[in-house]
């Protein structure tokens, strides 16, 4: 598997490390209320879905860069590759 | 304390060099290595004050800069490593961390690296073998991280052939994999 790497181009999988669900960007507030059971939700709960889903990646072998990839588990195909930092920016964080 | 003898990351006392084929490899302890991390939204103030240090523009996306005393190599996004001659005299990264106040992290990296200097001929033939970076597209200037025999090293292409940095407590290994290579391709 060939991943497109925003900055470095294309990149052979294996200098990657897979973490999951691109959702683990998302951590929720831990002072809010009911923080206890969303925690849990966000710890333990994922989808698995077959078929397109956005992932973690880490470039171990590379830049260091975590990435958020949106790939077809059916497939393998990749539709997107974003730099993860990008992504928690466009939610208004790490500016 | 001061009559301790250094030794060169291979454990010798002068720096070993072995030639196979058309190809010498060199190892090279007289380098200083410094990382400079800027600091966040310092992007732009520390290319910049980079750039100025350096003599040259700060290396883009997996580049390779050399300038008139210091080079440097790209690393990771707004993440560099900075190499120059090792003077006792004049520690690189207190240099270096008085020239970018405030806007990056400058960390002595010298020890924990080890630098082959690697030139001749056939040197694309020889990385073919040790790790997945094509080199054919790899110009001059090229700078890449990647995995030579299992351990993470930087790759750099200039004038004078290809630089290996690896982690220096796995010299001797990364420096087997170089001559192993060497030997089954000349």
């Amino acid at each position: 598997m060939i991943i497109n790497h925003p900055l470095l181009g294309p990149c052979d999988a294996q200098e990657f490390t897979y973490l999951g669900d691109a959702r683990l960007i998302d951590r929720p507030d831990g002072m809010a209320d009911g923080a206890e059971d969303v925690f849990y939700d966000y710890a333990y709960l994922r989808d698995n879905p077959a078929g397109q889903h956005r992932e973690l990646w880490f470039h171990e072998a590379g830049d260091r860069s975590w990435l958020v990839i949106t790939r077809n588990t059916l497939t393998h195909e990749i539709i997107s590759v974003e730099l993860a930092r990008d992504v928690a920016r466009k939610q208004g964080r790490s500016l | 304390m001061h009559d301790l003898a250094p030794l060169t990351a291979l454990g010798s006392s002068a720096p070993q060099s072995d030639t196979i084929g058309p190809v010498t490899i060199t190892e090279n302890p007289d380098m200083a290595l410094v990382s400079v991390a800027a600091r966040l939204g310092q992007d732009a103030a520390c290319t910049t004050a980079l750039a100025r240090i350096l003599g040259t523009s700060a290396p883009d996306v997996a580049q390779f800069v050399q300038g008139p005393t210091l080079a440097a190599f790209w690393s990771a996004p707004h993440c560099w490593m900075v190499t120059g001659p090792d003077d006792p005299q004049s520690d690189l990264s207190t240099r270096l961390k008085a020239d970018l106040p405030h806007m990056a992290s400058v960390t002595d990296q010298s020890g924990g690296w080890v630098r082959f200097d690697m030139q001749g001929d056939g040197l694309g033939a020889l990385f073919e073998r040790l790790c997945n970076l094509d080199m054919a597209r790899m110009a001059q200037g090229g700078a890449r991280r990647t995995v030579i025999d299992h351990l993470g090293c930087f790759v750099l292409c200039h004038g004078g052939g290809v630089t290996v940095y690896g982690p220096r407590s796995g010299a001797r290994s990364l420096h087997d994999a170089l001559i192993t290579a060497a030997r089954s391709v000349f």
